[in-house]
């Protein structure tokens, strides 16, 4: 955090200084670990393993939040009697397919009803059925992670006193106990006594006194089993009652500037503004059905309907109209994941002829940089938007391929568009932080030359393609016609007014007027809102987002400055900052808490819960919606009011999270006969998408090392905002590896000189770094030598070198298909890389040696 | 200059005379020094704003002169950053001045070995007949007999460095071009 997050960081020691204790684990010591109680090296990939042991200890030695975990978790729910877990089946769940690739869901649910996700990919369930035309074979893994159709009913059994065999609390116990201190031990490399100092430090430190939070980079989500590290930080915290209390919370740290926003009003291809899935396809697929199979009993996301017209509304105006649906036929639809990697495959294979880039580099960022490369050459055309030219623009002429001959300039027939960015000095809009915060920023001045905003540039292009095809009667035009475009521009470039599209994120009522809360919205078309969660970002005309009363004038909460959704709540589920009574569970963790005198929720934050329900309310039994939660659901999102100890659905790859080998490790997996995660997302095979050898099978000492990849202070990601700054460039002047010591005398590397690193899929060349700071560790009692990879480098720039993700295979998390960057296995040697045909045929020359094919690691 | 200014310009004198008489401050400043002023101090304007690296969220004040950025500096106000900002940010009015950046149009045709020049009118009025001709080339009515309504011709990849409200208008036209594969950094 304090390398990736430095100014945030301040915040850590201000904790500090107060006599919080911090806590740093991470296979690499960095300035964080400088200014840690304990800074805790572990291999990377293992902290399923680390987490899970936590957890056992928590459990084992009774220091769990009681009162927390019955009032607000499902750990008094009872499982149904058909679920089977890891310990039964060594290492997988029940449901898992006789291909051993996707999961049935249904026994995990709870014994009385079928519970569905809080939000999802329920709607892609009646294909699992088989009974209505099959997209399922395009679905893959993202076709599971739900209950079915019917909305659970009636009320799923309970038992208060946790003791319930078949209890979610007691099947924790039973799933955690393996994970004992000697297991972390051998499968993280991380000593006993160190393992249990963390131990002590969150328990001593969690209860109604005091809270812990952690704070993880999303790092944790590349993996095979990213959401799975997430989900075992959240049984932790639940457990510890350190979920919506201040001081508590699991932090991700985002590393760009409105990624945050670009999630909430995604540029996602599976959701809508909001979180809404995107429909998938079916026969039968009206807004009805859709609602129906999406929407949930109980909770905020039972009116669903609302959101969905709302937005519905804004973006088809008056052409959305209760007779047609409100247009909801007009969305295009999913059949299966058509993620980022989906792209770069339809590239390859041709589907896929025009590919906008807008401030994103995937020559150098994305894994596996050289399909990027591919995909980019057999299309038509590609438009690059960014400030200078990144290597993404400019790889037909100077790219790796070209100076290994496997791509010639001439051959290539992409037509290359480049269009400067303006940069945030240069525009108005909103940025949202990682913690929910939309923050405005102000145009300074006009943008450069031919500089232009991507505000400009989107409403331009759809102006100029909806002028191009007035004159259309095609029914598939009519989407693009009937959209309401008529954005007020302003300026010698006509620019587009950003507070007047703010103004329609937020939404207004019949009359035109802004709405103030998602509250406000109606199912009947009479509201407009584009992003429902934004609702009130424009509250009574004003753009609240620019709102900037100086901290030192606010107390510690600072609501007024910027604005966070949902409704400028600071911390999100705070009703369980109070007990099941409303009482804040000590004075000096008080957050929000019912006014008895009043009847209302009040406190420092806003409450996160309707503000007149009374702690011992209980709805009536047919009330659905937010009408249904009771006075102690204060996971109000939820399907049932209740944190998730075990979820029981909306993911893909099981309830709990187990600890399973990463796609490529030196490693078998200790804990289970499983190796890796069955269900994990492989793309169709590629020949320069090679897997390893993992564990005992032969010819995966042919990469004896763990590598993983990582930031640096002076760069950003993959380069394009800084490796073009002077400052910045001398700062981090060269791409480097680090070794251990001890590796680097075992493998002959010299400090400041070359080494040359080789996976199945590329090989790079870094400049060498010796240090302590990657310790080596004794993992199943061998010694384990862990080599760090800063990933912000490629070809272009004032600092030049290759690129990490060259090294990186496309193994995906099933949930989120994102990639497995953080946890792979190389082989390291010294001296630099063969140039031309020489490089290709090295790492040829490794996977002979491997034994490597097409099937190598693509077992479930 | 005056006798009287010639003598107060002495150091001497004025560790002598003045208030500071270990001539470690004021009496050793130099004519020069002492005419130096922040730069930031004749910006005609400060402009409030947010850093556009991680999202941390810094404020960021950005001072303007003569129609010109010549200064970005860390906003006390923020109760986030507290006028703070790291490296990067700091280097934020080299990212945004600097001469790396490129301002004109480009375009390399199929096959060509060069980047040629293009005015942005003419690149945009090409890009629009691209994406009307992709769209139908890779247009969907149907998969498996299931409607789709949709184009697998065209994608578009970024958008965590942008604005909110950019976010917006291309999932909004993207959406309505029936363009599914819409992803952005979130996914890396």
């Amino acid at each position: 955090m304090a390398e990736c997050h430095p100014v945030g960081f301040q915040w850590v020691m201000e904790a500090k200084a107060r006599g919080a204790k911090v806590v740093h684990i991470d296979p690499r010591f960095t300035r964080t670990s400088a200014l840690s109680d304990v800074h805790v090296p572990l291999r990377a990939g293992s902290d399923i393993a680390f987490l899970g042991g936590l957890v056992n200890h928590v459990l084992t030695s009774g220091r769990y939040f009681h009162d927390y975990v019955v009032a607000y978790t499902n750990g008094p729910v009872i499982l149904r009697e058909d679920y089977r877990g890891p310990e039964d089946l060594d290492g997988v769940f029940s449901g898992l397919d006789p291909d051993g690739r996707h999961y049935s869901t249904a026994t995990w649910q709870y014994e009385g009803t079928r519970m569905r996700a809080a939000s999802g990919e329920r709607d892609q369930e009646p294909e699992r059925a088989g009974t209505e035309g099959s997209v399922s074979d395009a679905a893959r893994g993202e076709s599971h992670g739900s209950g079915g159709a019917d909305i659970g009913t009636g009320a799923p059994e309970r038992d208060e006193t946790l003791t319930h065999p078949r209890c979610v609390f007691q099947v924790l116990k039973r799933h955690y106990a393996r994970y004992t201190p000697e297991v972390v031990e051998e499968v993280c490399g991380v000593p006993q006594d160190l393992f249990r100092q963390v131990c002590e430090l969150l328990t001593e430190n969690s209860g109604r006194e005091r809270t812990t939070a952690f704070a993880y980079a999303v790092g944790w989500t590349q993996h095979t089993v990213g959401v799975q590290y997430i989900r075992a930080a959240c049984v932790l915290q639940s457990l510890l009652g350190n979920i919506g209390r201040p001081g508590g919370g699991i932090l991700a740290l985002r590393g760009h500037a409105s990624i945050q926003g670009s999630t909430d009003i995604p540029t996602l291809f599976n959701l809508l503004p909001g979180y809404i899935p995107m429909p998938h396809a079916h026969q039968r697929q009206d807004l009805d059905a859709f609602v129906e199979a999406e929407a949930t009993r109980k909770g905020y996301w039972g009116d669903m309907r609302s959101y969905l017209v709302s937005l519905l509304k804004a973006y088809w105006g008056p052409a959305a109209t209760e007779e047609n649906d409100f247009c909801f036929d007009y969305l295009p639809r999913l059949t299966g994941s058509h993620s980022t990697y989906e792209t770069v495959m339809a590239q390859l294979e041709g589907s896929c002829k025009g590919y906008f880039l807008m401030g994103e580099n995937p020559a150098v960022g994305s894994a596996n940089a050289k399909l990027q490369r591919l995909g980019m050459a057999n299309l038509d055309w590609l438009v690059v938007r960014d400030f200078s030219l990144i290597e993404s623009a400019t790889w037909w002429k100077d790219g790796p391929e070209i100076e290994t001959g496997e791509l010639r300039t001439e051959d290539i027939g992409t037509e290359v568009f480049f269009l400067p960015a303006a940069a945030h000095t240069e525009k108005d809009g909103s940025f949202t932080n990682t913690q929910r915060l939309l923050q405005w920023h102000h145009q300074a001045v006009p943008p450069p030359g031919e500089a232009r905003s991507d505000l400009w540039f989107t409403y331009h292009l759809g102006r100029l393609v909806r002028e191009k095809l007035a004159a259309s009667r095609d029914p598939m035009d009519r989407p693009l016609l009937d959209l309401t475009w008529d954005y007020p521009t302003h300026g010698v470039h006509a620019e587009p007014d950003a507070e007047a599209v703010l103004a329609e994120i937020n939404g207004r009522d019949a009359a035109g007027n802004p709405l103030s809360s998602y509250e406000q919205l109606a199912d009947d078309g009479s509201t407009s809102c584009g992003c429902w969660i934004y609702c009130g970002v424009y509250a009574d005309g004003v753009n609240q987002s620019a709102r900037r009363r100086p901290g030192e004038e606010q107390d510690w909460v600072a609501k007024e400055w910027g604005w966070a959704w949902p409704d400028n709540r600071r911390i999100l589920y705070n009703r369980a900052s109070a007990d099941a009574d409303g009482r804040p569970w000590s004075a000096r963790k008080s957050l929000v808490w019912w006014d008895e005198e009043r009847a209302e929720w009040t406190g420092h934050d806003i409450p996160d819960f309707k503000a007149d329900k009374a702690p011992g309310h209980v709805p009536p039994p047919d009330a659905k919606g937010p009408e249904a939660l009771g006075g102690t659901d204060a996971f109000i999102m939820q399907a049932d009011g209740k944190a998730w100890l075990y979820a029981p659905s909306g993911l893909t790859d099981g309830p709990l999270p187990a600890h399973y080998e990463p796609q490529d490790s030196p490693f078998p997996n200790l804990l289970y006969g499983q190796q890796r995660n069955p269900v994990r997302h492989l793309p169709p095979p590629h020949p320069d998408n090679r897997y390893q050898p993992s564990g005992t099978e032969p010819g995966s000492d042919v990469f004896p090392h763990v590598a993983t990849t990582y930031r640096l202070t002076e760069h950003h990601t993959a380069g394009g905002m800084s490796r073009w700054q002077p400052y910045l460039a001398e700062l981090q002047p060269e791409f480097f590896c680090e070794v251990s010591p001890e590796l680097a005398a075992e493998r002959g590397l010299e400090h400041t000189g070359w080494a040359t690193i080789v996976s199945a899929r590329a090989v790079i060349e870094a400049r060498v770094l010796v240090t302590d700071r990657v310790a080596s560790l004794t993992v199943q009692g061998r010694r384990l030598h862990q080599v760090g990879l800063p990933y912000h480098w490629g070809p272009n720039g004032y600092t030049t070198g290759d690129a990490a993700n060259e090294l990186l295979h496309l193994s995906l998390d099933p949930n989120t298909h994102i990639q497995e960057a953080k946890a792979f296995a190389v082989d390291i040697r010294p001296g630099r890389r063969p140039r031309g045909p020489a490089a290709v045929d090295l790492v040829r020359a490794y996977r002979a040696r491997a034994g490597i094919d097409a099937d190598t690691g693509t077992e479930p | 200059m005056g006798v009287r200014t010639w003598i107060d310009s002495w150091p001497v004198y004025r560790q002598l005379k003045g208030t500071d008489p270990l001539g470690r401050g004021a009496a050793a400043k130099s004519g020069p020094s002492a005419r130096l002023t922040p730069r930031v101090a004749s910006a005609d304007r400060v402009v409030k704003s947010i850093c556009p690296y991680c999202a941390v969220g810094c404020g960021q004040n950005v001072y303007v002169e003569d129609g010109r950025v010549t200064q970005i500096e860390g906003d006390p106000d923020s109760p986030i950053s507290r006028g703070r900002l790291c490296p990067k940010g700091s280097a934020t009015l080299q990212l945004t001045t600097g001469g790396a950046r490129e301002h004109q149009v480009l375009y390399r045709r199929p096959h060509g070995t060069g980047w040629e020049r293009l005015g942005l009118d003419t690149a945009m009025d090409m890009i629009a007949d691209r994406v009307i001709e992709a769209r139908r080339a890779g247009w969907q009515w149907e998969v498996d007999a299931a409607r789709t309504r949709r184009t697998m011709g065209i994608a578009s990849l970024g958008g965590a460095t942008l604005d909110n409200e950019e976010n917006y208008l291309i999932k909004k036209l993207f959406t309505a071009l029936g363009a599914v594969q819409i992803e952005n950094q979130a996914r890396i």
